[in-house]
Order: C-alpha cells, then sequence, then structure tokens
C-alpha cells in the first residue's frame, strides 16, 4: 500500500543546529503515527516543514506518491494537511466562528462575511465529531480543554485529510486525554490520517499504531506498540539506559514552614481562582499540587509569592504572617520561587548571567555596600555558582539569552539555591528541557528536600508529581479536593480528582505502590 | 471544605488598577457635580433666563431657540451628576464608563453654557458647527491610527504626516486646484508612512522610535521648505491655496437643528462622515477586516492560516497614511488656505488619544473627536461670553482632557494585543 | 567537528574589511556621513542658484553643487569650531579681544550643547527604565520659567544662595512635571508617550499665560522681568564668550548619572525593569516605584536643562515657540544606545551642528532646519543599520561567524 504521506531526506539547517538530519517518514492512510522524542529532538522542526511554517533546506515531500511543494501554510492546507498547534493559534477576543473561518472565510456579496453559513457548518462539524461546540462563544470564556476542540474543528473546516497533533495532551486531564483518543479514533474512522507529536511515552502505547523516535535530529528508531519495550524506547529517546524512576529515600519530614488557611483569590474579573483552600508543608518534604492548567494553581503561586493579592484567609511562613505582603519581604523570611514561565517572569533575558544570578539579593551584602555595587564580589559569586551548578555559557557576562532552556533554567535554579531558603516554592520546573536537564532538576530538588528545605511543587506533569512528591494535593477549580499519600494513591485516582469527581482513596490496606512511570 | 456561599455573598475586590480607575472617574463626576452645583448654581440668580439660539450665523434654515430657567436646568444637571458619581464610586459603570464620561460633560458643559450666557444669549449652532470642523483632524487622525494599529503598527508619526499633506496641500493647491491639492496630500502621507512601514515591519526597528524619526524629518523639512523657499516673496504665490467652500447637501441641510449643524460643511466633514461608516463596515464585516484584525491580535495565528502578515500590515500602515495625509491637508485646504509651521498643534497626538478613547473603532473615534472639538469651540467663545478665563488656560483643557481620558478610561488593555510588537517569523 | 578555516590563509585585507564591517562604530561613522551627502543634496535641491548653473551645463551644475555644499559644510564647521587658523595666530598674537573672537564658534557650541547634554541625559534615565518620556520639552519649559521667576524674585541674596535655590526651584518644576505620567503610568497603565506628550502642551499653554500674565514685565508686553545678577550662572570668560558653568553642570550630571546607573543598586534596579519588568518584579523589586522615580528624576533633570538655560542664557522668558531641546534629545539619547557617557558625545554632535547651522545660515541662506533633517537621516541609518551595510556592501556580522554543530541539547559536540 502506497503511503498516504511521505517525507524523504527531510533537512533543516538553523544558525549553529543541525535540527532535522536527512529524516525519512511514511504515513499510512487511516493510521495514527506516533513522533516520539524528548524536548528540543527536532519533531517539531520536522512538522512545521510539513505544515510550510518552514522550507526545508533539502528533502522532498510527497503526498499519494506526487511530489509537491510547500513553502507556505497555505499550500500545506490546500494539500489537506492541517495542524493543532501546542500552543494554540487562536485569537483570544475573537468568537469560535471567526476563529475557525479565519483564512477560509465564506463571504457574499464579495468580501462581507457570511458568519451564518459558517456557523451552521461548524455546530454540524461539531455533532459529527462529538465535540460540543458552541460557535458564538468567545475563545477567551472557554476552558482549555474545549479550545483545544476548537483547534480540532479548525483543521476539518479547512478539510484537511492528514492532521498533526503537537503535544495535544500537554493540557488535559488523563481522563481528558482518554476523551480526545476517542475522539482521534472516530477520526480515523472517517478516513484521516493522524501524525500525533508526543514526549510521553505512556500515550504512545496506548494510542498509536506505529511509532518513530527522533533524537538529534535523526529517525533512531521505529517500533509497533505491541512489540515495543518503554525502557527500549526511552533509551532510544535520549541515548543512554534511563532510570525511569527517581531514586528517593523516604522522607522525615519535620516542622511546619508553610501554613495556608483557608485562602481565596479572585482575579480582576471577579472570577475566584482560588477557593478556600488549607494546607501546609513541613520541612523536608515535597508537597506535589496536581491539577490541569487553569485550575488556580498559576493564581496560588502568585499569591504565596506577594504578586496577587488575597481576599480572605492567611499564609504564613515559619509563623510568620505574609498574607499580602511584598514580594522581597517574603524574599527575605527565606522563601525562594522558581517561576512557571522562565522567560518571562525569572530572567531578565538581556541581562549578564551575573546580573541574574543576583537579581533578587543585589541590594545585600556582599553584592552592595550601602548603594554601591560589588563587582568583584559579583563576578566571584556567578563563578562559582556557574561551577557548581555546571551551567553551560561562555562566560558570566553574556546575556542570559544565549544559553539553552536547560541551562537558563539553571541559572534560576543556582540564584534561588545560593542563598539559605526554607521553603521552596517551584512551578512547572522542568517544562520544555531536554532529559538531562530534567534529571538535574530532580535530583536538587530531591538534595534540597533531604537538606530540611519544604517544598511546594507545582506541576502539570503527573509523573512528575508523583515521583518527587512525598504528599500530592489535587487542586481542581480552585479547591483542593484531597491531600494523599503520594506512595499510596494510583494514577488513576489522581486523574479522577483532577477531574472534578470524588473519589474515595482507602488507604487502609493498601501497599505502596511505587508507580513504575517514566520521568519525561 | 469551608462554604464557598459565604465567600459569594462578600464583596469581591477587582485588582488593583481597574478599581482606581474606577475610584478615580467617580471622584471626577462627583467633583463636576459640585463645581455645577456650588459654583455655577450659587452664582445664579434666580429668575435668570439664558436664551440658546440653535441657528448658526449666516444660515438659510432658521431652527427654533431654547429660551429657559437658568437655575432650574442647572440644577437638575447637578442633581444628575451626583447621583452618576455616586453610582460610579461604589459600583461602577462598566464597560459603559466612557459613555457615561460623555453624559455627564454634556450636562456640565450645558450649565456652563447657561451659566455663562444667563440674562443674555449664546449661540450654541454656531458653537456646535464650530465643533464639528474642529473636530476634523483629531477624527481623521484617529481613523488613521485605528487603521494601523488595529493590524499591530503603532504609529505616532501621524502628526509628522499631517503636517506634510498640509504643506504638500497648500502648495499643489495653489499650483493646481483644490482637489488636485488634496490629492496630493493624501498621496504624500502614504509615501512617507511608507518610510515607517519599512522600518517597523521589516527592519524590525520600534516602532516608536520609527515614528520620532518620522516626526523629526518632517517638521524640519516642512520648516525648512517654508523659510527656504515659501517665504521668499517671489515664491509665495505656492503658497495661497484658498479653501474649499462649504457646500449643503441637498435635504437633509434644510432639517431644523441638524441640517445646519451637521450638513452644510466643506467636503471635508463628508468624508469624515463617510470614512466612519465605510471604515466601520470594512473593519467589522469583511473579510479583509477580520485578517487585519488578526494580524493586530495574535500574527502568528493569523501566519499559520496563511495569512500574509507583512502584506496586511503594510496595506494597513500605508492607508493610515494616506487619511493621515488627507487630514492634514484639512489645515491648509479646509481651514487656513495656506501653509504655515505648527498648524497641526498636537492634533495628531490627540487624534490618538481619541482612538484610545473610542476603543479602536471608528464610531467611538468620531464622539471622542467631537469632545474634543467643542472644547476648542468653547475655548473661541469664552472671550464672547465675557467669561474672564485666559483664552491660554481654556487652550489648555483638551490636552488636559486627554490624559484625564487616558487615566480614567476602562479596559486600556482592549487595544490590539500585538500592537506594537514587530512580527518575527522565525519565533515558533 | 567542522573545523574552522585557517585564518592564516585569510589575507590581511579580508580580516581588517570583516572587522570593519562588524564593528558599530563604522555604522555610525557611515551613518553621519550618508546623512550628510543626502542633506546636501536636499540642501542643493532647494536652492535657486544650482537650478540655474544646471541650466548652463550638466558639468556646471555638478561643479556648483559641490562648491556649494562645501561652503555650507565647511560655514557649518567654522560656525561650530571657528577656523583654525585663526584660532592659532590669535593664540600667537597675545590680543585677548583677537583670542576671543576666534574661539567664540567652540565655545558657544559648548554652550549650545549644555541643555543638549542635560536634557539627553535625562531622557537616557528614563529609556534605561523602560519610560519612553516624550516630554522633555515641556519640563524644560517649566524648569526654565520657575528657574526664573525664582530669578527674579528674591533679591539680595548672594549668588552663592542664589544660584542653587533657582536650579533646585527650576528641577523641582521639571520633577512635577515628569512626576505626573510617571504616577499615571504606573497607577492606571496609561501611555506615558501620549501623557508626556500632552503635558508638554499643558505647558506651552501655562508658560504663555504666566509669560503675558502675572510674569510679565511691566514695562515690556510678552516678556518676563530679567533675573536678578545674582542668580546669574558663573561665567568663565568675559564678552563675548558666553561659556557659563552649566557646561560642567552638565558634565558632572552625565557622570552622576553613568555612575548611579551602572554603579549603584538603585541603577541596577532602573536597568533590569527597564529590560523586564515581569522578571524584575518577580524578584522583588518594586516595579512601580521604580516607573515613577525614573518618569520624574527625568523631568527632573529635564527642568534643570531649562533653569541653566534662564540662568545662564536667556536672563529672562520671551513668549516664543518651542525650543526642539525635547525631541532633539530624544534623537541624542537614542544615538547613545541611552548610556550617559556617550550622550556628552552625541550632544556635542548636535550642538555643534546646531552652533554651527546658524552661521551657516547667515552664510548659505540654508535654514537651521536642515539639521533636523540631517539629525534624521542619521538616526534613520542608525536604527536600521541593514541599510547602511547594503548601500555600502558590508557583510552582516551574523554571517562570518563559524558554523559551530551544537547537538540540540545545548552541548558542543
Amino acid at each position: 500500500m502506497e503511503p498516504i504521506l511521505e517525507l524523504r531526506g527531510i533537512t533543516k539547517r538553523f544558525p549553529g543546529v543541525l535540527a532535522n538530519d536527512h529524516i525519512d517518514l511514511k504515513l499510512y492512510k487511516g493510521e495514527i503515527l506516533a513522533l516520539l522524542g524528548e524536548n528540543g529532538a527536532g519533531k517539531t522542526t520536522l512538522m512545521n516543514i510539513l505544515y510550510g511554517l518552514y522550507t526545508q533546506d533539502e528533502g522532498e515531500i510527497l503526498i499519494n506518491g506526487k511530489k509537491i511543494d510547500i513553502q507556505n501554510p497555505t499550500d500545506a492546507i490546500n494539500a489537506g494537511i492541517g495542524m493543532v498547534h501546542q500552543h494554540f493559534m487562536l485569537i483570544p477576543v475573537f468568537d469560535v466562528t471567526e476563529n475557525v473561518m479565519l483564512g477560509n472565510e465564506y463571504t457574499k456579496n464579495g468580501g462581507f462575511l457570511d458568519k451564518a453559513k459558517a456557523a451552521k457548518q461548524i455546530l454540524d462539524i461539531s455533532e459529527k465529531y462529538n465535540l460540543n461546540i458552541d460557535p458564538n462563544a468567545i475563545i477567551e470564556d472557554l476552558p482549555i480543554g474545549l479550545q483545544q476542540r476548537v483547534e480540532i474543528i479548525k483543521i476539518l473546516f479547512h478539510e484537511a485529510e492528514i492532521l498533526i497533533m503537537d503535544e495535544p495532551s500537554a493540557v488535559l486531564t488523563p481522563q481528558e486525554v482518554d476523551e480526545l483518543f476517542k475522539i482521534m479514533h472516530t477520526l480515523i474512522d472517517q478516513g484521516k490520517s493522524i501524525i500525533f507529536i508526543t514526549h510521553k511515552l505512556r500515550e504512545v502505547m496506548e494510542c498509536a499504531d506505529r511509532i518513530m523516535v527522533i533524537r538529534g535530529g535523526k529517525v533512531v528508531g521505529e517500533a509497533a506498540p505491541e512489540n515495543a519495550d518503554p525502557e527500549k524506547l526511552a533509551a532510544m529517546m535520549v541515548g543512554r539506559p534511563v532510570e525511569l524512576k527517581v531514586e528517593k529515600e523516604l522522607a522525615t519530614p519535620d516542622g511546619t514552614v508553610l501554613e495556608v488557611k483557608n485562602l481565596t483569590v479572585v482575579n480582576k474579573n471577579k472570577k475566584i481562582e482560588v477557593d478556600d483552600i488549607s494546607f501546609e508543608v513541613r520541612a523536608g518534604e515535597i508537597l506535589g499540587i496536581a491539577g490541569v492548567q487553569g485550575n488556580g494553581q498559576t493564581e496560588l503561586v502568585r499569591c504565596l509569592t506577594g504578586l496577587m493579592k488575597a481576599q480572605l484567609g492567611k499564609i504564613s511562613v515559619l509563623g510568620t504572617e505574609t498574607t499580602n505582603c511584598a514580594p522581597r519581604t517574603i524574599t527575605e523570611l527565606g522563601v525562594a520561587h522558581i517561576p512557571e514561565d522562565r522567560q518571562k517572569d525569572g530572567l531578565v533575558l538581556p541581562s549578564p548571567v551575573q546580573d541574574n544570578l543576583i537579581l533578587n539579593t543585589y541590594y545585600q551584602k556582599p553584592f552592595a555596600k550601602g548603594i554601591i555595587l560589588q563587582p568583584e564580589k559579583i563576578h566571584q559569586n556567578a563563578e562559582k555558582l556557574i561551577k557548581d551548578f555546571d551551567i553551560r555559557t561562555p562566560s558570566s557576562i553574556v546575556p542570559v539569552s544565549g544559553l539553552s532552556g536547560g541551562n537558563q533554567q539553571k541559572v534560576i535554579v543556582a540564584r534561588e539555591f545560593s542563598r539559605p531558603i526554607k521553603l521552596l516554592i517551584a512551578s512547572q520546573p522542568t517544562r520544555g528541557l531536554d532529559v538531562g536537564s530534567i534529571e538535574y532538576i530532580h535530583r536538587r530538588l530531591i538534595e534540597k528536600r533531604d537538606d530540611g528545605c519544604a517544598i511546594l511543587l507545582v506541576s502539570t506533569e503527573l509523573d512528575e508529581v508523583m515521583q518527587l512528591s512525598d504528599r500530592i494535593a489535587v487542586m481542581y477549580r480552585g479547591k483542593i479536593n484531597a491531600i494523599v499519600d503520594a506512595d499510596i494513591v494510583t494514577k488513576e485516582e489522581l486523574g479522577l480528582l483532577m477531574a472534578g469527581i470524588d473519589t474515595e482513596i482507602d488507604t487502609e490496606k493498601r501497599k505502596p505502590t511505587r508507580v513504575h512511570e517514566i520521568v519525561t | 471544605m469551608e462554604n464557598s456561599t459565604k465567600i459569594n455573598k462578600k464583596i469581591f475586590r477587582r485588582a488593583e488598577k481597574e478599581q482606581r480607575r474606577q475610584r478615580i472617574m467617580g471622584i471626577i463626576f462627583l467633583a463636576i457635580a459640585a463645581f455645577i452645583w456650588f459654583v455655577l448654581a450659587r452664582t445664579t440668580v434666580p429668575g435668570s433666563e439664558t436664551l440658546f439660539v440653535m441657528t448658526p450665523g449666516g444660515s438659510s434654515v432658521i431652527s427654533p431657540n431654547f429660551k429657559f430657567n437658568t437655575l432650574l436646568v442647572i440644577n437638575i444637571f447637578a442633581v444628575l451628576s451626583l447621583g452618576c458619581g455616586i453610582y460610579q464610586y461604589f459600583k461602577g459603570f462598566g464597560k459603559y464608563t466612557n459613555l457615561v464620561l460623555v453624559l455627564v460633560g454634556i450636562m456640565l458643559t450645558i450649565s456652563f453654557l447657561a451659566w455663562g450666557a444667563r440674562n443674555a444669549s449664546i449661540n450654541v449652532g454656531g458653537m456646535l458647527r464650530i465643533m464639528l470642523m474642529r473636530s476634523i483632524p483629531i477624527v481623521l487622525g484617529a481613523l488613521s491610527g485605528i487603521l494601523s494599529e488595529r493590524a499591530g503598527v503603532v504609529n505616532i508619526a501621524i502628526e509628522g504626516m499631517m503636517i506634510t499633506g498640509a504643506l504638500v496641500g497648500a502648495v499643489v493647491g495653489s499650483l493646481y486646484g483644490l482637489w488636485a491639492g488634496a490629492i496630493a496630500a493624501t498621496l504624500a502621507g502614504g509615501l512617507i508612512s511608507i518610510i515607517h512601514g519599512i522600518l517597523s515591519i521589516k527592519y524590525k526597528v520600534d516602532q516608536i522610535i520609527s515614528g520620532t524619526i518620522i516626526n523629526i524629518f518632517t517638521i524640519g523639512f516642512t520648516s525648512y521648505i517654508v523659510t527656504k523657499i515659501l517665504q521668499e516673496r517671489e515664491w509665495q504665490y505656492l503658497n495661497e491655496s484658498g479653501i474649499f467652500m462649504p457646500t449643503g447637501i441637498p435635504l437633509l441641510s434644510k432639517i431644523p437643528y441638524i441640517g445646519p449643524i451637521f450638513f452644510n460643511h466643506n467636503p471635508y466633514v463628508y468624508a469624515m462622515y463617510i470614512l466612519v461608516f465605510v471604515l466601520t463596515i470594512a473593519l467589522f464585516f469583511t473579510k479583509w477586516g477580520l485578517h487585519l484584525r488578526a494580524v493586530g491580535e495574535h500574527p502568528k495565528a493569523a501566519d499559520t492560516l496563511g495569512i500574509n502578515v507583512f502584506r496586511i500590515r503594510y496595506v494597513a500602515v500605508v492607508l493610515g497614511g494616506l487619511l493621515a495625509g488627507f487630514a492634514g491637508s484639512y489645515f491648509s485646504l479646509g481651514s487656513a488656505g495656506y501653509f504655515n509651521q505648527d498648524m497641526t498643534a498636537g492634533r495628531g497626538f490627540i487624534g490618538l488619544a481619541a482612538m484610545i478613547f473610542g476603543n479602536w473603532t471608528p464610531v467611538g473615534a468620531l464622539g471622542a473627536g467631537f469632545l474634543f472639538g467643542f472644547a476648542e469651540a468653547l475655548a473661541q467663545n469664552l472671550k464672547l461670553l465675557g467669561i474672564p478665563i485666559p483664552s491660554d488656560i481654556m487652550l489648555m483643557v483638551p490636552y488636559i482632557l486627554t490624559i484625564v481620558v487616558l487615566a480614567g478610561v476602562v479596559g486600556r488593555s482592549r487595544g490590539p494585543a500585538a500592537a506594537g510588537t514587530p512580527y518575527d517569523k522565525e519565533s515558533l | 567537528m567542522e573545523e574552522k578555516v585557517d585564518s592564516g590563509k585569510k589575507n590581511f585585507f579580508k580580516i581588517f574589511y570583516e572587522e570593519i564591517s562588524k564593528s558599530s562604530f563604522t555604522i555610525i561613522i557611515l551613518a553621519i556621513f550618508t546623512g550628510l551627502i543626502l542633506g546636501g543634496i536636499i540642501a542643493c535641491a532647494t536652492t535657486k542658484e544650482i537650478y540655474d548653473a544646471f541650466g548652463e551645463s550638466f558639468s556646471t551644475g555638478i561643479i556648483e553643487s559641490l562648491k556649494f555644499i562645501w561652503k555650507t559644510y565647511s560655514s557649518l564647521f567654522r560656525g561650530s569650531f571657528g577656523n583654525p587658523k585663526e584660532m592659532v595666530d590669535s593664540l600667537f598674537s597675545g590680543d585677548s579681544a583677537l583670542i576671543r573672537k576666534a574661539f567664540k564658534p567652540f565655545l558657544e557650541s559648548l554652550v549650545v550643547t549644555t541643555p543638549y547634554l542635560i536634557t539627553g541625559v535625562a531622557i537616557a534615565l528614563g529609556f534605561q527604565a523602560g519610560v519612553l518620556n516624550m516630554g522633555g520639552e515641556g519640563q524644560l519649559f517649566m524648569g526654565s520659567i520657575m528657574a526664573g521667576w525664582a530669578g527674579w524674585t528674591f533679591k539680595g541674596l548672594p549668588p552663592i544662595i542664589h544660584v542653587p535655590l533657582a536650579l533646585l526651584i527650576g528641577v523641582l518644576a521639571g520633577a512635577l512635571w515628569g512626576f505626573i505620567p510617571g504616577w499615571l503610568k504606573a497607577k492606571t497603565g496609561s501611555h506615558e508617550v501620549i501623557t508626556t506628550i500632552m503635558m508638554n502642551y499643558i505647558s506651552f499653554s501655562l508658560s504663555q499665560y504666566l509669560i503675558t500674565g502675572p510674569f510679565q514685565d511691566p514695562n515690556e508686553s510678552f516678556k518676563t522681568r530679567f533675573i536678578e545678577e545674582s542668580a546669574h550662572l558663573f561665567r568663565f570668560f568675559e564678552d563675548p564668550l558666553r561659556l557659563h558653568i552649566g557646561f560642567i553642570i552638565a558634565i558632572a550630571v552625565a557622570v552622576i548619572a553613568w555612575y548611579v546607573l551602572y554603579k549603584t543598586t538603585w541603577g541596577f534596579e532602573f536597568r533590569n525593569v527597564g529590560l523586564n519588568p515581569d522578571a524584575s518584579k518577580y524578584a522583588g523589586i518594586n516595579a512601580s516605584l521604580v516607573t515613577i522615580l525614573a518618569m520624574t528624576f527625568s523631568g527632573a533633570i529635564a527642568g534643570l536643562s531649562g533653569a541653566v538655560e534662564m540662568l545662564g542664557v536667556n536672563f529672562r522668558a520671551v513668549q516664543s515657540l518651542t525650543t526642539g531641546y525635547g525631541w532633539d534629545a530624544i534623537a541624542i539619547a537614542l544615538l547613545a544606545k541611552n548610556h550617559p557617557l556617550v550622550v556628552i558625545i552625541t550632544a556635542m554632535l548636535f550642538g555643534f551642528m546646531r552652533q554651527g547651522s546658524r552661521i551657516m545660515q547667515i552664510n548659505t541662506g540654508i535654514p537651521i532646519d536642515i539639521i533636523s533633517i540631517l539629525q534624521a537621516f542619521i538616526l534613520f541609518f542608525i536604527a536600521a543599520p541593514a541599510i547602511i551595510r547594503t548601500i555600502y556592501r558590508l557583510k552582516n556580522p551574523k554571517e562570518t561567524e563559524p558554523e559551530v554543530e551544537i547537538s540540540v541539547s545545548g552541548e558542543k559536540l
């Protein structure tokens, strides 16, 4: 059988990087092909070439055996290729109909929009694939799971036959991921073909018909799920044998460091983001907050770090109340923070590495005497941290924008860890990083915990939360609906909690199940 | 879990900035109410009567006048303003705040006029006519800004494009007639905007810097031309274009009240009406408009759907430039009849403020333009009314008004999301 | 791993060419040079005599154009610096009047540079903190008027008190003018570009009102009184030289600004808030306060500029239109990439050009506005260096870097 899509020898270079190295790929009609690889392996670049956002330096694309030239997304769309991007390409202030028909609008009388016609078609698609979308809803009012469905409707509206889905599960609960897989199978039944990009082994095993592993811009292996061994696949992804679980001893928690009581946070649109939650974190333990993005975790962290006001409730660190205090006061109490968006909130990209390393301590001794900065001390500090934390950088005075994602995160970690801290709040600490960096950060977190620091870990990667945490709290719609022992709870139970379904967790006769899940 | 119903009953605080804006507006409304009550009402003798003449001078259509008891009207408006102020301070009008500001402003104005003309008369019709004329460059400037910024390109060089249009209009108008002058001015504005486009879209220069460069160049260049050439006696004929004469629209100009005020003007006013209408339709009801707005909100999303971001931005910038050039020609061809430096006096910037006040919509810009135009008309009339406020101080009013509006405008964040950021194709 | 091509094999000129291409200094020089050429073309294109010469013949036209351009720019030079021969001769002659006359252009240029320098530092400081202060003009006006008021209102004070007092009042006036837009930006998010421009127009109207009203000289209309002698800034030399201590103040301001920006914790905060207010907030810096302070200081320094002009040069306020210092200061700051010490150089560039243009206008009839046009061209080329590179066929620095293959996880292979 001839493949519906074939890529031959695709090569793409960026300054200093060979992103795709003579990649061959075949996609057959009616199959789900999974592209597996760690962050930065080159899979998104490959798909961007297929979708016309980049042009390949070498290589050909064939549809149904015929060579085609894809210079821009319009060519791709005309060839029947559609892409659901990892970061949604939706315009928040427009409604569903406008977003879906953008680029392919129905018009009447030469140029005037015919929204009614498009809306009808959207409803038809929505019913056919069980997507449940109201064409008149404004995008920014929709929850993320529904926004993703709008993306799917968009590419179906443009009559795609080949669908590319880039890390679609990043923003979904496990149950929603199952829903997504059902939708994908419906699409396959209707004759579509899907390329599914991910770095999550588990998903690939569940839904793919074939698996292709990409590492360092090259194809390093192919497998079918029935024959595949997860450990071998992981090793292929990373290039060396991978420890699939984090080594850690049982925690021995001490006194309470962070205490949160009845905390309520309301955003500027009068929406309750954090709804009357209480919890505590003790020294020497990691409390993980699990939950799908958008359930209040971001607001919780912003409130704890002093960037957002709490309407009600009390936060205290080691007995001192910190509710609505200035960020600096909170920091000076020994609180450290690894922010979710490292480039926006964690680093001043054009500033040198050494300045970023003292971004929250520049005014203290020894970096400043009074208001005069002490450049030698600042430099020494930077050299030391670069060595201790193995930060790969040409020097301490280059702008931090020149570093890779993993090294940028190391700068933030080095900065936060380089002062005595009692509480660490880590938000999505390994998002977008390669496996080596992920392992490194996980190790440092465990070390800090064993040193007696209290750690609040907020992450949407359920595996990460389960691996690292000693206790897990689940947030759903601003509330915490359970705080459980990490060794005991199962992934399914967490998934149900994350979706807001009340689950009884029977801990009486349960043996600790060390979940054999993959770290990546 | 505690009851969240308890929380629902409490009053929620909004984000600080939003609430501060709301309160500032509330205080402004209350201050206006206090002013009306204490300054205006208290100094009015009961029984005074004011006559609002509604027929502009020189109009052939006579509209009935308004004669009324001064104190009564002033008191009513004071109370209404008070009510608005209290409501705004504690609850807030939300997205209607701008509208209420306009209403309260109208109340203040009528009270002020009534007071100023107590036991006398004032030609309100004439003032409204002047308002309309003064608002032209502001509205056109705002429309220019809207076109460009809705596509994501901030243009602070409207002032510079206007002054270029004014000069080109004057010179070409002197040589080849008014219509030629207007067309040439429009084209000149477009030409200058191409430079802004190239700098900010192709070379990704910061849009504010790009605009500043154009302002420095055009203001210097027009001044240079005037000094070097137009002021020389032998070349002065190049700067005597004359102006467009007002013409009435056949049926509409006969309507009482509205006719003489709105429909008996030079072509610029009619162009303004048409442009507001056309741009509203184009931006919000056509495919082209959808693409343009998409590019201004989320250029990456538009790009992934095959929309050419760069081309749309260039087109928007050039259209905006054409409009700005046309707006500039108003100064020389529609108002003064010749060109001199400083003709534009910052109207390009006030146009930007009008754009923001009008929430980036053409109709909103029209309303905001009327507001500023009226302030200028008022400034002119003070002497006639014998109100002892120096005209210099009155001239400050439009600018102070702009600041007040910017401070109190609800939802500044409602501008096009991607405005001001150069589009980088490789940033994926 | 690929080996870099053995550089010994490249010949000397190629390396020199590459270095020159990469240097941003080259870009600046070429930008100025190209700007001057374009300015010269405009000057020729608007001068009747040149057209007449072309009417005679093409070569006459070209010769006349070149002669005209030379005359224009040499007047500019002589107006800025003076005639080198005259200067040397006068020194040898020992006649002090002759010396003063010969050095007048140069020293006068320094006088004209002074307000550019101070205002330029003001704007650069704001830019570094992420505040686009377009209101230098208005802040300068207010500083000038209020310093003048202090100058003629207080009588009988010794200069050592009167001068600092008057300067201080000017600084405070400018600070107020800067504070208002700064506060508005921090607390309501209103864009400072428009609010500062509006403040400009308000200050124009206000000073008009003051000059023709409460501050008016009882004997002369539309002008204010003269300030007291005790408020005059110290002048180094006798007439006709006007160099006053304001120039030293200006240099001091630039140095202090540099020190604060790069050597103190305040400057650290300013710069980082300017580069990324979000990350700065996360790190505990009070970004709102920095914004307000930056606008206020920027306004204060601009006010100082006006005050210095009033006390050092003008001695009274006259009903007049704008000076253009505010807008020029923006260009000066941008050209200097907002570095206070480099502002000294770019301010001198503008100041010398401005001073020279006066003589140029007398000699050639070219209006001083040509300077604005020149500045716009230079800025244009500096803002988009790629254009200069294309015109002069310079290499893009990015192309000359060796290809080093880096693995996608960020490690060098």
